[in-house]
Order: structure tokens, then sequence, then C-alpha cells
């Protein structure tokens, strides 16, 4: 008796220890995760913050030697590409994601896509960019807003179509069964009840691919171009955020460096704000106890 | 109304496992049916051929004739036509997380096309009071979501959501089998009051429920039908061994 309880003692001393080392560690590794990214929205500020002005978000660059001028049509083309990036990626990705989880147990097709998907996040983003230069740019003879948009677009769908696979096998076998057994077809089950269901998680993946490809370069360098002027034509070179941050910041002039930070603070802001925004609107219209 | 159920040289299998052997048995309309036997024995697919809901499995398959009214079908409808005419409830509750209590209610309407609001409102306080939930949620139909209620009364709404879609067959596989005691009962009186407008068909482990609820019972072992009588009959003078065997503990 006294041995039992002096043993079970010494065990909870060591469960203790045990518990506070876990914790301890994993908070140390959330910390060791979040202060760089702190550190680089900090840094950012402070760099970048200075030379914002209204300017910035009005004006397009000033020739060589001149003062002043901004980003405005780099901040309007990198909404455009992205705006077509989504468009294309996101229907696409998640009809895919769909397939995969709802159709494709078990066969050929499935496992085809899901290896080239898995491929194809893997494909170095520049590679993406000289495979859509040759696909359209060269085509058409010319560089185009559509051209970058279709390459980040295609960068989106493997994530998106794995997020969408993985969060629709999370759901419940029973509620298709539920829906099935109210001789509800098998696609307006999938629909309605799976991609409902799982939504939450499928827009998180879809924010996921939206950030990534936002602050992409590569793929734009051969397809958007870049555009020192005003264009909003889907059919011309446009400019783009990372394009202009990569011609300022590789400039000898310290004016352009300075404006190079203000993009980047500005694109960081642009996803933040973007990514908030569709999680509001997606939470609204959540109802009390759902899941 | 409820209509009868026909079933001839039913057979099933999943994979190469021959789960259903031979049953023949004939299900009477506006009554309920009781189907007994211990775990495995086919009871469960049994109910899911019935609605043709056993062919969702990739793996499964059927032969024979389910007659049901003067449809064969397996036959004469899709799937889709067959579930629509035979609700379902199914062993643990299973609302749509998303929807709220009044969608969940009229889901198999919505999901389907259906959208007048009028009938649609008319619909869902009709089924709620006929699964005896009405009051309980009657303030809360569009507030809350389905699945915040509590087990026993996700339980009835999933009862009202099968009702809603005005069915002639209501199956139910081990409805209570999750259930606490109080919502076990309060499921019973349920089967008792819906058996005059639906042929019920209830799969159960209870003996005693259904003894309770079933005027008629089958007695299911390994993969097939020992014997289906009057409930009275089964319980206390069963032609078959093995139905006696069973009833009274021996084995399962």
């Amino acid at each position: 008796m006294d041995f039992q309880t002096r043993s079970m003692r010494l065990n909870n001393a060591r469960r203790k220890v045990t518990n506070y080392l876990v914790s301890g560690l994993s908070i140390l590794a959330t910390i060791i995760v979040i202060v760089p990214l702190i550190a680089i929205l900090f840094y950012l500020i402070y760099k970048g913050a200075s030379s914002l002005n209204l300017a910035f978000f009005t004006h397009i660059p000033a020739p060589v030697g001149e003062e002043g001028g901004g980003m405005a049509n780099s901040i309007v083309g990198s909404g455009i590409i992205l705006l077509l990036a989504s468009l294309m990626g996101v229907p696409i990705g998640i009809a895919a994601g769909v397939y995969l989880a709802e159709f494709g147990r078990g066969k050929a097709l499935a496992t085809a896509v899901r290896f080239t998907a898995d491929v194809l996040n893997g494909v170095p983003s520049i590679v993406m960019g000289i495979s859509i230069y040759s696909l359209i740019v060269i085509q058409q003879k010319h560089f185009s807003a559509l051209a970058g948009g279709v390459a980040l677009g295609i960068m989106m769908i493997p994530t998106i179509t794995r997020t969408t696979e993985e969060m629709l096998a999370t759901v419940p076998h029973a509620i298709r069964e539920a829906a099935l057994g109210l001789g509800v077809p098998k696609w307006r089950t999938a629909i309605s009840v799976s991609l409902r269901t799982a939504s939450p998680g499928i827009i998180t993946g879809c924010m996921l691919a939206f950030a990534r490809v936002a602050g992409e370069t590569a793929p734009l360098l051969f397809t958007a171009f870049g555009n020192q002027f005003w264009s909003l034509k889907l059919n011309e070179p446009i400019a783009a955020l990372p394009l202009q941050i990569y011609v300022y910041a590789i400039s000898p002039y310290d004016e352009w460096h300075r404006l190079a930070w203000a993009g980047a603070l500005v694109l960081i802001v642009m996803i933040m704000v973007s990514v908030t925004l569709v999680r509001i609107v997606a939470n609204r219209g959540v109802l009390k106890g759902g899941s | 109304m409820g209509v009868g159920i026909l079933v001839e040289d039913l057979n099933a299998w999943y994979g190469t496992t021959h789960t259903l052997q031979d049953i023949n048995l004939h299900i009477p309309a506006n009554h309920a049916t009781a189907l007994i036997g211990p775990s495995g024995c086919g009871k469960s697919t049994f109910v899911r051929c019935l609605n043709r809901m056993h062919e969702t499995n990739p793996i499964a398959r059927a032969t024979g004739v389910v007659r049901m009214g003067e449809v064969d079908i397996y036959k004469d409808a899709s799937p889709v036509e067959i579930r629509r005419r035979v609700g379902m409830v199914f062993q643990r509750p299973n609302p749509f997380p998303t929807m709220s209590i009044y969608d969940n209610v009229v889901s198999g309407l919505k999901l389907n096309g259906f959208r007048n609001r009028r009938i649609l409102d008319e619909t869902v306080e009709r089924s709620l009071k006929q699964a005896a939930l009405w009051e309980e949620v009657k303030d809360d139909l569009k507030k809350k979501s389905g699945a915040s209620l509590s087990g026993g009364q996700q339980q009835r709404m999933c009862i009202a959501r099968a009702l809603a879609v005005d069915p002639e067959v209501l199956l139910m596989d081990e409805p209570a089998s999750a259930l606490d005691p109080v919502s076990t009962s309060k499921i019973e009186d349920l089967i008792f009051q819906l058996k005059s407008q639906y042929t019920i068909v209830i799969v159960t482990h209870n003996m005693q429920q259904a003894a309770r609820v079933a005027e008629n019972t089958g007695f299911f072992l390994n993969g097939k039908m020992v014997e289906f009588d009057s409930t009275h009959k089964i319980f206390t003078n069963p032609k078959d061994k093995r139905t006696e065997d069973y009833i009274t503990g021996r084995f399962g």
C-alpha cells in the first residue's frame, strides 16, 4: 500500500514535468515560427511606411531622374492579374478536388490527376513562366495581363485541388448517405452537402494558394512583363507589384529603393486585407452550434 | 398512405461475401415490421436493399425482385426516384451540420429544387409536429444549426426530414440505439403513431422494442431469414429452434 502510493506520487511528478516540458516546447516552436513573420512585417513598415503617401497610390512611376511617382498602375495591375488567376484557378481547382474525392475513388484517372497535381505543385515558378511564354505569349506575339493571369492561375490549381480533396475526405460518410437517402442525386449531394460542409477548409486552401501566387515574380517576367504606364487592357503588358518591386530594388537609386520597400509593404497588406475580407464574408451566415 | 412491399429471392453481396441469401418476404402496408437478429446477420443490408442504398457502395450488388406497390424498384425506377418514395432514418443521427433546423427538415425538397416558400413553411411545421419536435424548436428554426440539438432531438429531426418528402415507406435502421431511454421511448411513441400512415420497417437489437412497436417480426441469421410471423407469435411461440434460442438470449 505504502509502496503503491509512493510510486503513484513519483509517477505524478514525472507526468507533471513531462507536461511542462512538452507544453514549453510547443510554445517555443510557435514563437520561433511567429517571430520572423512579425520581424519581416515590422521591418517593412520601418523601411517602407515613410515613402507611402497619396501619390504612391495615385501616380504611375516617375521617369528616371524625376522625384516622386507612385505604383498606382502596379497595384491595379496586380489586382487584375490576381483576379484573372483566381477566376481560373479556384473553379478548376475545386472541381478537380471534388472529382478526386467524390467520383474518382479508386479510378486510374483520379490517380493520374492526383499525381499531376503533386508534380505541378513542385514545378519551379520560373518554369511555369517560360511554359506560358511559349504557349501563349509567342503565339500571340505580345506579352499580356491574360498570360500572367493564366500562369498564376495554373499555379493555384494543385494546392486548391489537394486541399479540396483532403477537406472533402473529412466530411462524414453518414451525411452523404442522409442526402442520398432523401433521393438527392449524387452530383447535387457532392455540391450542396459535401462541398458546403467542407467549405471552411476549402476556403483556407484557396486563400493559401492566392497568397502564394500574389507575391510571385518569376512567372510574370515573361508573361505580364510589367508596364511603366497605365494599362487596364487584358491583352497588353500590365504592371504588377512584384515586378515593379523587382525593377526598383535592383536599380541604383536610393529613391527607388525606398519605393520598392513601400511596394513590398503594400503587397503584404493587400494580401492580408483580401484574406481577411474573404474570411469575414465566408463567416457570415454561419449558424449557432454548427460545425 | 403506405404501400406494401413484396420481396422475392433477394440476394446481396459485398465483394465476394454473400450477405443476403434468398430472402422472400411480404411486408404489409401501414404496419410496423421489426427485423431482429445478431450483429452481421444482414438485416441492415436488407433494409438498404429496399431503397437501393446498398448499391451506393461500389463493391456491393443485389439481385432479385423488390416490389413496392406496383413498382419493381430494381426494374421500373431509378435509385433516386425510389429514395424519394422511401424515407430512411439511420442508426446515428446525421443532420446536415451547415444547415439550420428549418433547412435540415426540408432539405429533401430544397436539394431537389423545390422553392415554394409557403409550402416549405407548411412542410416544416407538419413534419416537425409529426416527429414531436415542433414545440421544442419552433422558436429557433432558422437561427440554430441542426447539429446544435441534443442527440435525441437530432434523431427526431432526422425523422421529420424523412417525413417531409412524403414517403410511402419509412426504413429505420436501429433508430434508437444511440439514444438514452427517454429519447428512445419518444421515438417508439412516434413509430406507434406514424404506422397508421406509413409502412415502417425497423431494424432493432432491442427485442422489447420490437415487441412494443411492431405487428410483425422477422428473424435474420447469417444472411438468411429464419422466420417471419406476427410479433406475438415470434415472441411467444416461435416455430424455429434458432429463433427461440435467440429471443430467450441463448446466443447473439
